[in-house]
């Protein structure tokens, strides 16, 4: 028999035509960490949220630094309803903001959730991010949405699992 | 379009053995989860020089030491507690960007840390680039932060240096002072190089 792979691929979402929120549902709880990797674009530079178990509620704050190639800033959010990076300037509605983050041990049910995140959209500007999810709940579901606007079609996003010994 | 037979990617090449197929360039090797009372410090040791770096990411937070950082020594045999590092970071924490260092000091800092958070961990992922190589220094790179909603946040991109050309087979984490606080979760991981 085949042993598992430590970073297995759970799921793929491409779309085919534009969407506002995607989802990641019935996430199963074997793994230490999750990962989304992601390459999108909005319709319109818009803000992007990263929701868990159906949260809405003002329950999640995130710090982030970035750079445009000339000055280097940073940023908070707090009591929002989603983990957020910087809000864009200018992103353009093609593929090619990316979004890869890091959940980390999303199956305890100790302790909040703590993501790390790295984004980067081709108007020129990255950043990394921390991002906090005040609840103590196993995450089994994951959404990821515009605030105004839609992703457009071909965006893609995969969530990764990644075992511990 | 090229592809890769199974066959290829089996250890004896005929798909016969339990645990015949390559399980993947990632490698979970050990984990540790803090306890009641905390640790004074986490520590791997025996790490295998099978693979070309080595990963640990995790949760934590020190009971003591409060926006300070939680640090790494390594070493062969033993952790090195000699001058033999350094480290250089840019953080950011809401209202501006910043940077620092330290060099011939005893430790790589690590991670970023708050005392008396409970519920809030910081995490980080921290890879160790050619540990097993004996011809250069060791070079460290480490993403973390903590976000505690209204009190604080902070998120840094580090790096370090260990100034020894020995393969790394010790890894310690330790708190500025206090204990990593129970629900610390760190997770060893070996990356594999092509073809092994």
């Amino acid at each position: 028999m085949p042993l598992p792979s430590t970073m297995t691929p759970i799921a793929t979402i491409t779309l085919a035509s534009a969407s506002a929120t995607i989802t990641f549902s019935s996430i199963p709880q074997t793994y230490t960490d999750l990962m989304l990797a992601s390459v999108w674009g909005p319709t319109a530079g818009d803000d992007l949220y990263l929701q868990f178990n159906g949260d809405t509620g003002a329950n999640y704050s995130t710090t982030w630094v970035g750079g445009n190639g000339t000055t280097a800033t940073s940023g908070r959010k707090t009591s929002d309803t989603g983990v957020q990076p910087r809000t864009p300037i200018n992103q353009p509605a093609t593929v090619t903001t990316i979004y890869n983050v890091d959940i980390m041990n999303y199956s305890n049910t100790t302790t909040y959730k703590t993501t790390l995140g790295k984004y980067r959209y081709v108007a020129g500007f990255a950043e990394a991010d921390v991002g906090l999810w005040r609840n103590t709940a196993a995450i089994t579901s994951l959404t990821f949405r515009c605030n105004a606007s839609t992703f457009v079609a071909g965006s893609m996003f995969t969530l990764y699992g990644i075992k511990a010994a | 379009m090229a592809s890769i037979s199974l066959k290829y990617k089996s250890k004896s090449g005929n798909l016969t053995a339990p645990g015949d197929v390559d399980p993947g360039a990632m490698i979970p090797l050990a984990t540790v989860l803090v306890g009641s009372g905390g640790s004074s410090y986490v520590e791997f040791t025996g790490i295998s020089n099978n693979y070309e770096h080595l990963q640990i990411r995790g949760i934590t937070n020190a009971s003591a030491g409060g926006g300070s950082v939680i640090t790494m020594r390594v070493g062969n045999g033993s952790v090195d507690s000699g001058t033999n590092y350094s480290w250089h970071q840019i953080y950011g924490y809401g209202t501006a960007v910043d940077v620092s260092g330290n060099a011939n000091t005893s430790n790589v800092g690590l991670i970023i840390s708050e005392s008396s958070v409970t519920t809030s961990f910081s995490g980080f992922i921290s890879d160790i680039l050619d540990y097993s190589n004996t011809s250069k220094y060791k070079t460290i790179r480490t993403l973390t932060g903590i976000d505690t909603n209204n009190t604080s946040g902070v998120i840094a991109l580090r790096s370090g240096s260990w100034r020894s050309t020995s393969v790394i087979d010790t890894i310690r984490i330790i708190p500025p002072s206090g204990v990593l606080i129970q629900n610390s979760h760190f997770a060893l991981y070996g990356i594999k190089r092509a073809g092994a």
